[in-house]
Order: C-alpha cells, then sequence, then structure tokens
C-alpha cells in the first residue's frame, strides 16, 4: 500500500501520472515533464514534495547529537540558517543527506528523504540515548511544497505581509502565508531562486489552491518528480539511492564541502583514513559526445576497460545536452577525460566536465 | 489521458507496436497510445539495416526524459530502411505516430504472421480493456 501526501487527490484531479516513489505515490509529471523544467528556470513551478521526512530536535544537547550525527560543525551556525550535510555510519558510508534548519541552540529541524526516513529516525534515537534531547518524527503531520523559479518571491510574496526580500539564500523565517504559520527557507533542489514551505498538513489544499491560482499570471506550472530530477541533475546535486548511498562516502561523492573535519562525528575516523589513503574512485559529472542518454547503472569505459558506472543521466532541457553523473576510477575524473560509456551493446562517448552543468547566471 | 487514435489500416500487437503491410515489406512504429504513454520522445536508437528479428523480438529502443522501452517487431523480417529524421526529430514519434513518426521498415515479411496480431477493431477493444483495468 502506496502512503499518499494531503495533495493526492489534488494530483489526480490534475491528470498527474503518478508512480510510486520511495514508498509514496507521487506525481512524476502534470502535462509535459520538459514544460514543467522549463516553467521552473523561466518563470514558476510548485512541487509536492510532502514525502520527505521531518524531525524535530530539541533539548540541551540537540548541538551534541547533531555534532554526533552530522558532518557539518552545528555550532557554526546561526538562528534561522539551512545547511545542508550528510549522515554517515561508521564506515563513512552515507545514510542520508539531510537539510538542517537552526531555530535555537536547543531546537533544530532535519529534513530527509522520503525513502531513508524510517532508517533515519532508528538511527538519531539510537545516537540520543543518554542526552538530554527529545527527537521526533514529525513526518505525517507536514507538508512540504517547493515554489522555485524567477517569479517564485512575487507569487508568494502576494500572500503574506512579511517581507521575503529580507531572507537570504540558506535563511528561513516563520511567518504566516496566508494566514497558516509554517517555516518557509529560500532554499531548493532546482539551481534557481525559490523557497521551501513546511506547514501542517490539514492547510495542504488550501495553500496548494492559492499558489496555483495566484501563480497562474506569473505562469507558475504544477510540477512533478520528473522535472525536478533533471533540474537537479543539470545543478549537479545529487540524489540519494542512487548518485549516493550507503557504499560511497562524502569524499567520493562532491559532498566534501559539506563534512567538518574539525569537530568529532560518527564516520569521521573513516573519512580521514580514507583521505590519507586516497580516494579509489571520483563522482563526476558528465556530457554525451555522440548520441545516447547515459542511465543509472550503465558501464563506464576507459581503454577497454571498465572503470566505473553512471548513477544519473538525463537529457538536459536547459542545456540541449545528454548530461549524467557517475563513478569513475580515481585520476579518471579530470575534466575533459574523454571515457566511454555502455549504452545496449554500443560504447558511446562522453566527456567529463566540471558541475554543475547548469549554474544561474 | 485523452483519446487515442487508432488507424485503420493497420495491426497491431500486444506491446503497443504497428504495422503496415505491403506485399512482402512492412512499416513498423508505435502507436498513438504508446507514445501519450511514453511522453516526450527525446531519443530513438534505430535499429541496424540488415538486422534480421523474428516476430515479437526486440528490434530497437524509444526514449522519453524518464524511461527507456523496447520496440518489438510486430513481425519477422530484414531491416530495409530506417527512419533516419528520428535522429533529429525524435518528437515525430509523438506528433505523427502513424505517419512521420515511422521507425523502421522491414523486407521479407511473411503476411500469414498478421493473424498473431489484432486489426484496429481489435485494438480498441484491447486498450478499453487496458483502460478499465
Amino acid at each position: 500500500m502506496l502512503k499518499k501526501t494531503s495533495l493526492n487527490a489534488k494530483h489526480h484531479t490534475l491528470g498527474a501520472r503518478m508512480v510510486d516513489f520511495g514508498g509514496w505515490e507521487m506525481p512524476v509529471m502534470y502535462t509535459n515533464q520538459i514544460q514543467e523544467h522549463q516553467a521552473v528556470r523561466q518563470r514558476a513551478g510548485l512541487f509536492d514534495v510532502s514525502h520527505m521526512g521531518e524531525f524535530i530536535i530539541t533539548g540541551s544537547d540537540a548541538v551534541t547529537l547533531l555534532q554526533k550525527v552530522t558532518s557539518r560543525d552545528i555550532s557554526k551556525m546561526t538562528n534561522q540558517q539551512v545547511a545542508l550535510g550528510v549522515i554517515c555510519n561508521e564506515q563513512g558510508g552515507i545514510i542520508d543527506d539531510i537539510t538542517i534548519y537552526k531555530y535555537s541552540d536547543q531546537k533544530y529541524m532535519l529534513v530527509v528523504n522520503a525513502g531513508t526516513t524510517p532508517g533515519d529516525y532508528d538511527w538519531i534515537k539510537k545516537q540520543a540515548v543518554g542526552l538530554t534531547v527529545q527527537v521526533d518524527n514529525i513526518s505525517d503531520t507536514m507538508t512540504k511544497l517547493d515554489t522555485q523559479g524567477p517569479q517564485a518571491e512575487t507569487i508568494l510574496q502576494k500572500l503574506t505581509a512579511a517581507d521575503l526580500k529580507l531572507i537570504k539564500r540558506y535563511n528561513f523565517i516563520d511567518t504566516a502565508i496566508a494566514g497558516i504559520p509554517m517555516t518557509i527557507s529560500r532554499s531548493g533542489y532546482t539551481g534557481e531562486d525559490g523557497f521551501e514551505l513546511y506547514f501542517t498538513n490539514t492547510a495542504a489544499e488550501q495553500i496548494w489552491d492559492k499558489l496555483l491560482a495566484i501563480g497562474q499570471d506569473y505562469g507558475l506550472l504544477p510540477c512533478g518528480l520528473g522535472a525536478r530530477d533533471t533540474l537537479r541533475t543539470e545543478c549537479g546535486m545529487m540524489l540519494y539511492g542512487h548518485d549516493i548511498d550507503i557504499n560511497h562516502t562524502p569524499l567520493e561523492a562532491v559532498y566534501g564541502w559539506a563534512v567538518s573535519f574539525t569537530k568529532d562525528f560518527i564516520g569521521k575516523a573513516a573519512l580521514e583514513q580514507q583521505k590519507q589513503a586516497g580516494l579509489t574512485r571520483k563522482l563526476v559529472g558528465f556530457e554525451m559526445l555522440d548520441r545516447g542518454i547515459a542511465r543509472d547503472g550503465y558501464l563506464i569505459y576507459y581503454n577497454g576497460e571498465t572503470v566505473g558506472a553512471v548513477t544519473s543521466g538525463v537529457p538536459s532541457p536547459t542545456l540541449g545536452k545528454n548530461i549524467g553523473l557517475g563513478y569513475v576510477k580515481y585520476g579518471l575524473h579530470k575534466l575533459d577525460t574523454i571515457i566511454q560509456i555502455q549504452i545496449r551493446t554500443k560504447l558511446v562517448a562522453a566527456k567529463i566536465v566540471k558541475l554543475p552543468f547548469y549554474k544561474k547566471s | 489521458m485523452s483519446e487515442h487514435k487508432i488507424q485503420n489500416d493497420l495491426y497491431y500487437n500486444k506491446d503497443h507496436e504497428w504495422v503496415k503491410i505491403v506485399g512482402n515489406e512492412a512499416t513498423v512504429g508505435i502507436s498513438d497510445y504508446a507514445q501519450q504513454l511514453l511522453t516526450d520522445v527525446v531519443f530513438v536508437e534505430l535499429p541496424d539495416i540488415g538486422k534480421i528479428v523474428k516476430q515479437f523480438e526486440r528490434a530497437c529502443v524509444v526514449e522519453s526524459v524518464k524511461s527507456v522501452s523496447d520496440v518489438y517487431a510486430p513481425v519477422g523480417g530484414i531491416v530495409a530502411a530506417v527512419n533516419k529524421a528520428l535522429e533529429t526529430t525524435p518528437e515525430a514519434v509523438n506528433t505523427d505516430p502513424y505517419g512521420a513518426g515511422w521507425i523502421y521498415k522491414l523486407s521479407g515479411v511473411n503476411a500469414a504472421e498478421t493473424s498473431n496480431l489484432m486489426d484496429a477493431p481489435a485494438y480498441k477493444t484491447f486498450l478499453d480493456q487496458d483502460k478499465a483495468k
């Protein structure tokens, strides 16, 4: 039985194509995936991402717990700040990639992936034993909407008295949107300006309808997970379960910047050791030089030898090229290296390029 | 999903390919239903000319943004021609599935194999049952 968000009926009414994503019935597209992608790049898009999980961490040992379980130096965060990071196991393998919201020294919110929510919760609870801290999984009560794109601020501003211009990138405020109290951060998973909204399920349909209605004048479209995938891939953002997982470390992925070695955390020793011994593989971005779309799992070759595998691959609507992410043997990760990707029976040439593929000008 | 066009003079298989047979030659594409299901076709991997395919064997591949789908041979034969235009305009499979979106032609076709396929009315019934599921 698939789980449903509070907006499930709305998605069906809009004629969305629904798929199983991490155990949730989610819209993959409404009318046209490429148009939805372009709406976000050029105007605005609205995503229901309520399948994602949220934990509230409170108590005098909140910082101690988060220092232990996440890769970020929590002590450096300011109130109202948003930070990306990872949770590692003792071996340095990535349990999940997360977003951390700091309300105060004694209150944080962690936003986690849908499929990993139960495992993350158990892991964090286990690490909290003996600490003065409470970990609440509020995922089932929360709706999360992302409104993304150059017009996102203008649209959202119509629904609140708070001056959204004052929210800096990777910061958040608690305010009311259309009278509903919520946390809104200027952040997202698309590479565009935009906001992530967290609020109670009971207001889900009301807020969704208001944003669609106001957004209409600005060319906002409801967007599915399909567009979300091409948008995030263009920005070189990783997707858990594809580009990162328990068998890869943040150093092998491009999450080194989110790892602080100046504090203690679970997995640190293993990562330090890996750093010292040297990496054996590295996540890279590539673009196809010949015809073909690389897909998750396709093998990567160099000089007739298997040197890695693709983890994500899409046609990029913005760049008009086929792009992808994958791991290659360390040393082959350098820019402009020509690799081959096995697509069914053929080897197709690709070139390693700089990430992100797309950056907002 | 909106209505699906079904063209009368064609045969269809359950994987939603269509075939038009003239003498011992056949033209193959995917049905309007299939293209709607796929959504935007962004890549067509055409079969090699001269490739021999048996009935219902995989002949080539079409890809949407999100998915890779096999295109089967509704009848057996030898690949005699491919629609090269799809290399630059794969979207023709969406916009004109029974016309400009044709994918490949077979020669050496045995027309008797159409007895394993559906004609237009039978395909319509098949789709109606599919939708009722």
